[in-house]
């Protein structure tokens, strides 16, 4: 249970911050625990990954279909003035598949599906729901929280790929747009700059994305206090919080791909 | 009534039970049986620990101090999995019925019943919800989401959610507040019927005097962390003790 902040003080609040911090990480071991430990909550599991998709691919499909057209238009006087037009997909692409998709995807992905999960334990919380669910026998952190977290890993790598291929699909629009280019030639181009060490890395990040924002969002809603308006506060810390640590996560992610590639 | 008592088992023990929030003592050494068959109310003040109290007998809230036997088992001491089984024939009904809202009257029922009964087919389940609701007289509301009940509506339901386990032991946490006078007496009449047919052990946890007369065979105190007094509701109210007798006015 999350302490209570008695005043304001600098102090007082980094404390809270860390011990928070130190919660959430213990939380993370017992999803990791109660996911391999017995038998898992396959269906409830399918339903999410099916709830977080439906919910999100709207939104994602018009921001990276955006996010390729837009970067494509703004990069290429960049490139004309170098005379170095040709290079114009290679960048984008490696742009886009780098940092672009997965952060913004994960972004995204922590405002809708973080702030959704939040509200929904939030409020099983504060209604005995989650206790009800305890006494007749079902744990919980099975059913709800370890399916939560799975899906959410899964779901970001897989609508992140998603993301790559309509914001490549912007990409070429944008590109169109200053004079008509084969789809073909697009894609040489676009594969040139391109190679694999690029993508590896960046798809094992967006695993973690996924995770912390599933840890943290079921975090934040499972331990929710103080009734209907702490349901409001679990919505709303479980997705800044998440947007924080996908931004934390990214820095560490360079860093790890500098030392080791 | 007494002799229900003396001549039983118990089915709940709770022994020197401590417990504090914080710096708050909510529990100060609070030891006290339940027998098989009987009925017996938990009455005290707002905050005194009476939903502390019964949330420790299914390990909800881990006590700091203390021994709790439910049905033989030394609860406290359980692994998870045989917790679990403990669980499913101790029923619960939480104040404000706890339906899932995500999902229909049926299928309230339906989840403990599919996860604790995995030997039933499908068709003696949906049975046994029917029956279920019936007794609680919910059938005509079993495609109904819990946002679409009312209040009295939602704690029957809560209640049908907690016998379709066939429990042994059911725990009640205030079932009639908040209620209007005649939902409260709905209420009252049911817990005295499911007791008749299901022969359960029930622990009523309370502020409402009608619902401890109607239903206990014998009632506890509760005041500032212990039980200040036992007996009857007639031998409570006539106590020697002026704190015990304010409760009864
Ligand atoms: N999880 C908790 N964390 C901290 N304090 C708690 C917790 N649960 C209960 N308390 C405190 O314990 C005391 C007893 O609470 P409890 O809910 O058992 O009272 P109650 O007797 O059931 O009252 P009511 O009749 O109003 O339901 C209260 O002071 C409450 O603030
Ligand atoms: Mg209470």
């Amino acid at each position: 249970m999350a302490k209570q902040n008695t005043n304001n003080r600098f102090e007082d609040r980094l404390q809270q911050f860390f011990w928070e911090l130190g919660d959430t990480v213990r939380f993370a071991g017992r999803v990791i625990r109660e996911t391999f430990r017995g038998p898992f909550e396959w269906g409830e599991f399918y339903r999410q990954c099916y709830v977080i998709g439906l919910k999100t691919l709207g939104l994602i499909s018009i921001t990276a279909f955006i996010m390729g057209l837009v970067l494509t238009i703004q990069t290429r006087p960049v490139l004309a003035d170098l005379g170095a037009d040709a290079w114009l997909p290679g960048i984008i692409m490696v742009a886009v598949l780098r940092e672009i998709a997965p952060v913004i995807t994960a972004l995204i992905f922590a405002g809708k599906v973080g702030s959704g999960i939040g509200a929904e334990l939030g409020s099983m919380r504060v209604t005995d729901q989650i206790d009800a669910m305890e006494v007749s026998g079902t744990n919980p952190m099975k059913f709800l929280v370890s399916t939560r977290v799975l899906a959410t890993t899964l779901m970001v790598p897989i609508l992140v790929f998603y993301a790559d291929g309509v914001a490549f699909l912007g990409s070429y629009v944008g590109v169109n747009l200053g004079g008509p280019i084969s789809i073909k030639l697009y894609v040489q181009q676009a594969l040139d700059l391109l190679w694999y060490f690029d993508i590896i890395p960046a798809t094992i990040k967006t695993f973690f994305f996924g995770f912390a924002i599933g840890v943290i969002s079921c975090y934040k809603g499972y331990n929710t206090t103080g009734g209907t308006q702490g349901v409001g506060v679990a919505a709303n810390t479980a997705v800044v919080a998440s947007s924080l640590a996908i931004f934390i996560i990214d820095l560490l992610a360079v860093q790890l791909t500098e030392i080791f590639i | 009534m007494t002799n229900k008592v003396k001549n039983n088992k118990s089915v709940i023990e709770v022994t020197d039970l401590y417990k504090t929030f914080d710096t708050k003592k909510v529990l100060e050494g609070v030891s006290m049986n339940l027998y098989r068959g009987e009925t017996m109310s938990i009455l005290g003040r707002s905050g005194q620990g009476k939903s502390v109290m019964i949330k420790c007998i299914v390990r909800l809230i881990t006590p700091d101090s203390g021994y709790i036997e439910v049905l033989e088992q030394d609860i406290l001491k359980l692994k998870d999995d045989e917790l679990n089984q403990i669980r499913t024939r101790v029923g619960y009904l939480f104040q404000e019925g706890a339906l899932y809202d995500s999902m229909t009257l049926a299928e309230n029922l339906l989840f403990p019943l599919k996860r604790n009964k995995p030997g039933l087919s499908e068709s003696e389940k949906q049975e046994l919800v029917e029956t279920t609701l019936r007794s609680v007289d919910l059938l005509d509301d079993i495609e109904k989401m819990p946002s679409e009940l009312s209040g009295g509506m939602r704690k029957r339901a809560g209640l049908a959610r907690t016998l379709v386990l066939q429990p042994e032991i059911i725990l009640y946490d205030e079932p009639t507040t908040g209620l209007d006078p005649y939902t409260a007496r709905d209420i009252n009449e049911l817990i005295v019927r499911i007791q008749e047919i299901y022969n359960v052990s029930s622990m009523v946890v309370t502020h409402d005097m009608k619902c401890a007369k109607r239903v206990s065979d014998r009632i506890v105190i509760l005041h500032n962390g212990n039980f200040i007094a036992r007996g009857t509701f007639e031998e409570l109210e006539n106590h020697e003790d002026e704190i015990v007798r304010n409760y009864f006015i």
